[in-house]
């Protein structure tokens, strides 16, 4: 019988009235990678951050190797061999790799000789787990790929022999999400111990040995990968049966209501990343723009939503012209009947620490529906936001609650429920499902359907390539800030991967 | 000959005038750059202004003095701590909080213990720290040029002026040279990584709030003991302020800060000589004009010439981790 590394028996966590986990019982088997499923809220990070220390159960037991432990602080669940890689990494954005790697597990009092030593060790671990990071350079010019290596160079540095990864692909570009793998992987053949909490079913079916499933805070179910199907989680999840793909039919596209002509865009440093980009979105249908994140998508998102400046190039909202400065006025643009969610919802989409309904009606607080003459008509708004907590199912539902306590993926709901209940003429969507569990998705691409059904036009920026083929009626594939092809929903995965990878775009120069 | 005595003069009360102001800079640094505003500079340096010149008048001993100047000043470091960090409170108001009850306590006890109108008794010479000579200035005072400057500039101050000094090349090495300056560092910028990393927040924020009171006891120290022979009611008079406003010229740094410091000292005692005395073209100036010309600096530097100053990000945010 194999060993467990780590045993949880009967944990409870509430916060305030919102009870996150109750009665919490899990065994994680030595040398194994465990997934951890459940929809958003449903409890699994704030049961990692018990283990972690981070938090304090109310009540419950943990176990490690066998040992009855306390672990009242990181420092505790640190020195009991467990390390965790958290959904929003703990890095100081200012400091290098090196000083990151040895905050808090300083050798000396004093840093030279604490850094020479974490150096060799360091380098060590780079070489033995692929994970190559410069020890010198600053996290903030890190993309995040590299920064979530930092989190896990942590973690081995401190000699953790139980490594949690909390949703670590949720950022990740497929060859990054590929990369983390094999290094998850050769972890395990070294005898470690890996938990690993995802929304992706097919990333648990591909690489976890065994998998638990949380639902509205408890433990439904945990079965071995083997023996389980993406369906049977899918449901077991979310407590029904889910469509994987939704059905939808033929679009009916309309006249253009969204003209991008020659757009270019270049950043702050002046590295061009949109590179004279054109197309046109019409009524009734939904285009996708695929391609590895970094490639232009973002600036093209927000070059079109007015809120970057575009060096040249023109975008017609209804044949009349966006204003491209970067300093358009988001209240005009929404009043002309164009909706935004962005990609970076944490700090563009939500104000945290504002309540719910507050954050609901954020950007139409003018909307006279929410108006009492020169006031705000609290009563209209939180009823207003109590009827999109119901129909986005956003939990917990109080529409009183400050937006920082809900989880990851229930903020999203929060911001879609808000833009596409404006029923807007034209919806442009960065990343609509990112960190969104799989009951959740269905429902937003439901939603995203019924309004193309509706004549409404949409815009849809996802590097999720399963998430594009079901939505979109037509697919614009970005590379290196160009369109390098347009394909219709029906293109293979392997078609637009090689687009994607900028394969053709070289053939056809050649 | 004259111009360069004067330049001398005006040099040496520059560096008295800026002791107070780099003393409570680098107070300040320790706290802010931990993440913790500390608006209670001012106040801090009050009651230690008092603290030392009531406890040196009555025990006769100016180390006894500065003693107590440092242990009232930390005290009120740790009041503004338990409000911020243990109960979250907002840093500014509980920083506001101290300097008024600073202000008003010393003019109270002032009078209810030496019925002097809120002064402290007048310091005797043992009771106040004396300006220490160096070897051979005497010998050298005679010699061009590096005579005035070793004799009026280097020698002849009091021993917390080199500590002031001194104390900006240790604040840089403790802050980027050591452990704890590296935690300091990082709970100022992301207390969650620095929680998560499996260090306490709070005492190691409580931590840089005793350096700031040590360092804040000193600067009051020095106005009660060095620059004044006793302690007048509200004597600080907004040098704490100034400090603040050096911090940010100073993006943080020390050795800026001993610059920046420097400045506001050169300006002040700039005005100070100018006093009276008409200017070539400009005619006389007015002395509150001189007056205001540091705080014009400021407004005018941090408005454009300095370029964005970017503060420790968690600062002034209380560290919750369960909301
Ligand atoms: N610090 C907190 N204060 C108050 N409530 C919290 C806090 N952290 C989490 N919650 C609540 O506890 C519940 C569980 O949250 P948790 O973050 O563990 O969910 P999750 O399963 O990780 O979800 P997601 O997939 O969206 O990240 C949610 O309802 C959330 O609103
Ligand atoms: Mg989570």
């Amino acid at each position: 019988m194999a060993q467990a590394a780590i045993e949880l028996i009967g944990i409870n966590k509430s916060f305030g009235a919102v009870r996150a986990n109750r009665d919490i019982n899990l065994e994680i088997v030595r040398g194994t990678i465990h997934g951890i499923v459940g929809e958003n809220g449903a409890g699994k990070s704030t049961l990692m951050s018990i283990l972690y220390g981070f938090y304090q159960a109310d009540s419950g037991e943990i176990r490690v190797g066998g040992q009855p432990a306390s672990i009242k602080t990181p420092n505790d669940a640190i020195a009991l061999g467990i390390g965790m890689v958290h959904q929003h990494f703990m890095l100081v954005d200012n400091f290098s790799v090196l000083e990151n790697v040895i905050l808090g597990a300083e050798s000396d009092a004093l840093l030279k000789k604490s850094i020479a030593k974490a150096r060799s060790e360091l380098e060590r671990l780079e070489r033995e787990y692929g994970l190559e990071v410069d020890p010198d350079a600053i996290i903030e010019e890190l993309p995040v790929g590299l920064q979530q290596r930092v989190e896990i160079l942590k973690a081995l540095y401190r000699g953790a022999e139980i490594l949690i990864l909390d949703e670590p692909t949720g950022v990740l570009t497929p060859a990054e999400a590929d990369h983390l793998f094999r290094i998850l992987k050769q972890l395990k053949e070294q005898g470690k111990t890996v938990v690993l909490i995802t929304h992706k079913l097919r990333e648990i079916m591909a690489i976890t040995d065994t998998v638990s499933v949380m639902r509205q805070g408890t433990m439904v179910a945990t079965r071995e990968t083997k023996k389980t199907t993406v369906e049977e989680l899918a449901e077991l999840m979310v407590g029904r049966r889910v469509l994987l793909r939704v059905e939808k039919g033929e679009a009916e596209a309309g006249g253009v209501k969204l003209a991008v002509k020659n757009l270019t865009v270049k950043d702050t440093r002046g590295v061009t990343m949109v590179d004279d980009v054109s197309f046109d979105l019409r009524a009734g249908e939904i285009v996708g723009i695929a391609g590895v994140a970094g490639n232009g998508q973002s600036e093209l998102l927000e070059a079109i939503s007015g809120i970057r400046h575009a060096v040249s190039g023109s975008v017609m909202l209804d044949g009349k012209p966006i204003d491209l400065t970067g300093k358009a006025d988001p209240g005009e643009l929404r009043d002309r009947g164009l909706a935004h969610v962005p990609e970076d919802r944490h700090h563009v989409g939500l104000v945290l620490a504002f309540e719910e309904n507050e954050n609901s009606i954020l950007g139409y607080h003018d909307d006279p529906r929410y108006l009492k003459g020169p006031l705000l008509d609290i009563d209209a708004i939180r009823n207003d936001a109590k009827d999109k907590i119901t129909k986005y199912d956003i939990r917990p539902a109080d529409c009183r609650l400050k937006t920082a306590n809900f989880s990851g993926g229930n903020q999203q709901k929060i911001v879609l429920a808000r833009e596409m209940e404006q029923d807007p003429g034209v919806l442009i969507v960065g990343q609509p499902t990112r960190g969104v569990d799989v009951g959740a998705i269905e429902f937003i691409h439901k939603r995203l359907i019924a309004m193309r059904d509706q004549g409404k036009a949409v815009l849809v920026v996802s590097v999720e390539l399963d998430e594009i083929r079901s939505l979109s009626d037509r697919i614009l594939v970005m590379f290196a800030g160009r369109i390098v092809g347009e394909r219709g929903p029906e293109a293979s995965e392997g078609e637009l991967g090689l687009l994607m990878a900028g394969v053709e775009q070289r053939e056809a120069a050649e | 000959m004259d111009i360069f005595i004067a330049i001398v003069q005006i040099l040496d009360s520059t560096i008295r005038l800026s002791v107070p102001l780099l003393l409570a800079c680098l107070a300040g640094l320790y706290s802010e750059r931990a993440g913790v505003f500390d608006i209670g500079l001012e106040g801090k340096m009050l009651v230690g202004a008092f603290a030392g010149a009531a406890a040196a008048s009555v025990f006769h001993s100016a180390f006894l003095g500065l003693g107590m100047a440092i242990l009232i000043s930390v005290a009120f470091a740790l009041i503004h701590g338990f409000a911020s960090i243990t109960h979250r409170g907002n840093q500014i108001v509980s920083g506001v909080a101290i300097n008024f009850i600073a202000a008003g306590s010393t003019i109270m006890l002032g009078q209810h213990w030496f019925q002097q109108g809120g002064r402290t008794p007048a310091l005797a010479p043992g009771e106040r720290f004396e300006a220490i000579t160096w070897p051979g200035v005497d010998a050298v005072r005679g010699v061009p040029i590096i005579g005035p400057i070793y004799s009026e500039l280097i020698s002849g101050h009091s021993i917390l002026v080199y500590i002031a000094f001194l104390m900006v090349p240790f604040t840089w090495w403790v802050l980027f040279r050591t452990r704890f300056g590296l935690r300091l560092r990082a709970v100022g910028e992301n207390p969650a990584a620095v929680d998560t990393a499996g260090i306490s927040v709070a005492w190691l924020r409580y931590r840089a709030l005793i350096c700031t009171g040590i360092l804040t006891g000193v600067a009051g120290a020095y106005l009660s003991m060095v620059q004044n022979g006793g302690f007048v009611k509200d004597m600080t008079a907004g040098k704490g302020y100034i400090a603040l406003a050096a911090l940010i010229f100073a993006k943080w740094k020390p050795v800026n800060a001993m610059f920046a410091c420097l400045l506001f000292g050169f300006l002040d005692a700039l005005s100070i000589r100018l006093q009276g005395t008409p200017l070539p073209l400009i005619g006389k100036v007015p002395v509150q004009f001189m007056q205001a010309l540091p705080y014009v600096l400021t407004v005018i530097l941090l408005a454009g010439f300095i370029g964005k100053a970017i503060p420790p990000r968690a600062g002034g945010v209380p560290y919750v981790k369960e909301r």
